[in-house]
């Protein structure tokens, strides 16, 4: 039996990477996938805590989590493409016509 | 007592909804040329409906619905008619916004219904998957709306920017919300308190709080998590910005109140430290950085991120009158914000005609009705007596006061007097400068619907500031349902708005 200490250090760790990859990342296609290894670590977080508690309600909350995350990648894509139109370019650096 | 039925709880969101369905199903079968007027109009008709079944529901026992996941009470209904009325003043000043420029001008007023709608699902979910669900549905509606420019680079780096730092936050939020599903074993904000109360696992517990607070940070632009608004401010849509630089917000605070009010009351010595802070970074940071934009919608922006930081004040006094502040203040800022972006909507048009200060140089001479309404929200956004601005902001400083916070009140002050500048410089602008008559460019008269939508937002701002003791009485309400002993407190209260007059 692996404990539930293992399932959530894998989970804080793939966020941390989904964190630092959205920082360092510079094309947008990677920030994105980055956003979508940070919700699968929330994921993992929910079924290993799901069964430490032996509750359902953990996973069924992960049903939501991908239904959702596949409705945002929709919007999320076409916004992208969107982008990609008008100026040619998936480099964040490179989108800069607004600056603080 | 009989039991209300499940349907009658969500009854808003449910026409909300059938009127989205029935826009966005009815779009594709007109003819492109087709004005898309009627649609909107349409979509007003159900706004009102929606308007008047949230103050219906006023008269519902307060109870919860759908396996606990939904509850309505005052404070539900006071978030419920606010969106409702920001829904609507922004559908009534956006109505020939799009007029002969977009194709798909259907599917705006869709989308604005169904953000709305997810707005409200926050508002009165105490579940934190109906509160996730909420905020997904609201997000990316308003994600599509802020590059509904089509043809502009500006506007889809507005999109796309607010939607990459929104699904960030967005999962922060989660991961706070599975953290605090490993702590307590429950995602409901009520169990949620009695796990909190135990006492059980502390560090998980601030840990998740923490999260969540990064994630909802990041929806009301509170400083440090405020990066995206200008950027996004600046490029949106003006009647879009106006929509959601006030009602994602208001939802997104009336979350913010019941998880750290309800959930975790009982580790209010974590998070008073923390909201502290981001009150404290956001008033400053708001406000220096709006004293250096020359962009009007720039500067907007920073002096929303500013408001923000007043309005978690008002948090951080944790008591029913800091509470029922907190809800006044959301009502009267959205009265002045979405005025001033509405103004300049109209004054600069679809192709954004008018960005700069200098832009609106000398305008009151050839619109003095619309300048003289800005220059009523403007005041307000200062805090002059009389409006709408002013008692918001005298009634959160006053509470925060009673709960002895004197350096945040005086932070807050030397905030507000630092704020005035950038203010009358626009005023300023407005009325002192010459007009330059070689600039001039001839818009289309305004549209009834817009000066309706105009006035109902300067009556809104003037009677919060003169006579705001129904708009008190029903966030009292909703205060009292978080703090049902505190009423020596609301009666305290009820008095302040008769010293003012």
């Amino acid at each position: 039996m692996i404990p539930i200490s293992w399932y959530l250090v894998l989970s804080a760790a793939l966020f941390s990477i989904g964190v630092g990859a959205f920082l360092i990342k510079r094309n947008i296609i990677s920030i994105f996938m980055s956003i979508e290894l940070m919700l699968n670590a929330v994921n993992l977080a929910f079924v290993a805590f799901a069964h430490h508690w032996h509750q359902v309600s953990g996973q069924i909350f992960v049903f939501f989590v991908m239904v959702v995350a596949a409705a945002e990648a929709a919007v999320g894509l076409a916004i992208i493409i969107a982008v990609f139109r008008s100026r040619e370019t998936l480099n964040v650096d490179q989108i800069n016509l607004m600056k603080l | 007592m009989t039991a209300v039925s499940p349907a009658l709880r969500i009854l808003p969101e449910i026409l909300l909804t059938l009127t989205g369905v029935l826009v966005m199903v009815t779009e594709p079968l007109l003819s492109a040329k087709t004005s898309r007027k009627p649609l909107g109009i349409f979509a007003l008709l159900g706004t009102l409906a929606a308007i008047a079944a949230s103050a219906w529901q006023l008269h519902l026992p307060a109870g919860t619905a759908f396996f606990n996941t939904i509850q309505t009470d005052a404070f539900s209904v006071f978030f419920h008619l606010l969106i409702g009325g920001i829904l609507l003043v922004t559908l009534l000043v956006s109505l020939n916004y799009f007029e002969g420029h977009s194709t798909y001008v259907g599917e705006f007023y869709a989308l604005l219904l169904f953000s709305a709608v997810g707005m409200m699902l926050m508002t009165s979910a105490i579940e934190l998957l109906m509160v996730f669900l909420g905020l997904e549905i609201s997000s990316i509606s308003t994600y599509i709306l802020a590059g509904y420019r089509k043809r502009s680079a500006v506007s889809a780096e507005a999109s796309i920017k607010y939607f990459l730092l929104g699904s960030f936050a967005t999962a922060f939020f989660l991961y706070g919300v599975a953290l605090c599903f490993g702590a307590t074993g429950s995602t409901n904000i009520h169990s949620i308190a009695t796990g909190v109360a135990s006492g059980s696992s502390p560090l998980l517990l601030a840990l998740a709080l923490g999260m969540m607070l990064i994630g909802l940070g990041f929806k009301v632009s509170a400083a440090p998590f405020h990066v995206w608004t200008p950027d996004v401010y600046e490029g949106a849509p003006a009647p879009v910005v106006g929509f959601m630089s006030t009602a994602p917000k208001a939802a997104a605070f009336a979350v913010l109140l019941r998880i750290t009010y309800t959930g975790f009351g009982t580790m209010s010595h974590i998070w008073i430290p923390l909201l502290w802070i981001m009150a404290v970074a956001s008033m400053t940071i708001g406000n220096l950085g709006a004293l250096t934009q020359r962009n009007v919608k720039r500067m907007l922006a920073y002096s929303s991120i500013a408001h923000a930081g007043y309005l978690l004040v008002a948090f951080t006094a944790f008591s029913a009158d800091g509470l029922a502040a907190a809800c006044f203040y959301t009502a009267a800022y959205a009265a002045m914000n979405v005025g001033a972006f509405a103004i300049i909507s109209y004054l600069s048009g679809y192709d954004e005609r008018r960005v700069h200060l200098q832009d609106y140089a000398g305008l009151a001479k050839r619109h003095p009705l619309a300048s003289a309404a800005m220059a009523i929200f403007l005041l307000s956004l200062i805090g002059i007596p009389f409006t709408a601005g002013f008692f918001g902001k005298f009634y959160v400083f006053t509470t925060a006061m009673h709960s002895g916070l004197w350096i945040l009140v005086t932070i807050g002050l030397l905030n507000s007097g630092l704020a005035a500048f950038y203010y009358l410089r626009f005023l300023s602008q407005l009325y002192m400068q010459p007009y330059d008559a070689a600039q001039d460019i001839s818009e289309a008269p305004a549209q009834p619907a817009f000066v309706l939508g105009i006035a109902i937002l300067v009556a809104a701002v003037l009677v919060l500031g003169i006579i705001p003791n129904r708009v008190l009485r029903l966030a009292q309400a909703g205060a009292a349902t978080y703090f049902p002993c505190s009423g020596t407190n609301a009666a305290e209260v009820h008095t302040q708005p008769n010293l003012l007059r």
